[in-house]
């Protein structure tokens, strides 16, 4: 089974080359750690910037400079701005390669639910709707159960969407799915856990 | 003409009434017009419609409008940051309209570029489409979204020059272009005022003909999630 660590080195994998990447809060914002050497990657953070660096050293944060989650941010060589406009233009335009988003649900069509908990507390969708709907490719990274044992990979969403058959490829604690036609297909494993494991916590369809 | 004014509460003057829809640019509280916000508390407009991407924080930015109750309806992407907006949401004294954030910034766009809607992929198949219009464009449904024209549109710049130009500094830049544009009036507060000429003009980033009245003043700039790594030794 892997840890956070390890499902977001996995989720690097899945970067090429060239791409500009769009990587959501929580585990996904853990994959910049381990963008595979002798691989570019340009990060996009949908309030304005292409070209995001790691955190600032004590004492020189700057107000100015934030990512999506709030937090102080520093600038690379290669850093541009923009406004939020441009922000999405470039987002539902298709030119991020790929969003790497966390889940509450995902379903065999590739239906994504991460924004809402009906009774509980909604804060809003912020850029998620616009980054699933828009971006080449979404990958998403969680858990694959929910703290009381129940798939977060299922048949068909409980929740409100945020997106209707939006998802590529489902990395969770447990191995890697794609949405193919059909449902899901198991692409591998995690170390330590069988395709009975893997099948046992899914709710969703599995095709050969 | 004269666009610049000696405070906030001089540029805001004839321009507020109840009932009125304003404009705010700002992400988090990077970039927002802190001065303007604090001038409208101030001023006591009531039953306001606000779009900007979030509402402030509890006692800064937009939650001090929330406070004192001036605040009708949002229109915001994410509110999570806010707890006395949460109260007065789940006890339904203020009205809240979800936008998805790229939607919210092509609506403000739109809205100050004359294009009264526009169809966007965002939020097909989920509650955002819900009561709007579809429209099948190369096999693939996209919803109708409309422009928003606001009353005013009160933003926050780095530098002015008298005639208006303005200069944004990294990402507090965010929602204030496409906020600006989609005022009848626009209110800019700025860090500094440089003279005319003193902005190479291909360096630009809001031409002037989008602002009506500036004020320089001092921002206390406050930074919601501090992030840092250490030095190494």
């Amino acid at each position: 089974m892997w840890d956070r660590n390890q499902m977001a080195e996995r989720a690097a994998q899945e970067l090429q080359d060239g791409w500009y990447v769009n990587l959501g809060i929580g585990i996904p914002t853990l994959v910049a750690n381990y963008i595979p050497k002798g691989i570019e990657v340009t990060l996009q953070s949908e309030n304005g910037m292409l070209g995001m660096g790691p955190f600032p050293f004590e004492g020189s944060e700057d107000a100015d400079l934030i990512n999506a989650g709030k937090q102080t941010i520093t600038e690379l060589p290669q850093t541009a701005y923009f406004d939020s406009a441009q922000s999405f233009a470039m987002i539902r335009g298709g030119k991020i390669a790929m969003a790497i988003l966390g889940a509450m649900e995902v379903a065999e069509n590739g239906d994504l639910a991460n924004w809402m908990i009906p009774g509980k507390l909604v804060k809003g969708m912020g850029g998620a709707m616009d980054l699933v709907a828009g971006v080449g490719r979404v990958v998403i990274v969680m858990d694959h159960t929910s703290k009381h044992g129940e798939s977060k990979v299922l048949k068909t969403c409980t929740l409100p969407l945020t997106g209707k058959s939006v998802v590529n490829r489902i990395i969770t604690n447990l191995g890697v799915l794609d949405v193919v036609p059909g449902g899901l297909k198991i692409v591998e494993c995690a170390e330590g856990v069988s395709e009975a494991d893997l099948r046992a916590a899914t709710e969703a369809t599995i095709v050969n | 003409m004269k666009k610049i004014f000696p405070n906030a509460a001089a540029a805001l003057d004839g321009l507020l009434f109840d009932g009125m829809l304003i404009a705010s640019g700002g992400f988090g509280l990077c970039g927002i017009p802190e001065l303007l916000i604090a001038a409208i508390r101030d001023a006591g407009t009531k039953n306001l419609t606000v779009a900007s991407n979030n509402a402030g924080v509890d006692g800064f930015g937009l939650g001090q409008l929330l406070e004192t109750r001036q605040v009708k309806k949002m229109i915001s992407s994410y509110v999570g940051e806010n707890a006395e907006f949460m109260r007065q949401y789940l006890s339904g004294e203020l009205e809240l309209e979800f936008n998805p954030q790229g939607t919210l910034a092509e609506r403000l766009r739109a809205g100050g570029a004359g294009i009264p809607g526009f169809y966007t992929k965002t939020g097909v198949g989920t509650v955002i489409a819900e009561g709007k219009e579809v429209m099948n464009f190369g096999g693939q449904d996209y919803i109708l979204e409309r422009g928003i024209v606001a009353d005013l549109a009160i933003v926050k710049a780095w530098k002015a020059d008298p005639s208006g130009n303005l200069v944004f500094r990294k990402t507090a830049r965010n929602f204030n272009p496409p906020a600006a544009t989609s005022g009848r009036v626009c209110v800019v507060e700025v860090e500094e005022i440089v003279p005319l000429g003193a902005l190479d003009p291909d360096t630009i980033h809001l031409p002037g003909i989008y602002v009506h009245r500036i004020v320089q003043g001092t921002h206390e700039k406050r930074i919601e999630n501090r992030t840092t790594r250490k030095l190494e030794a």
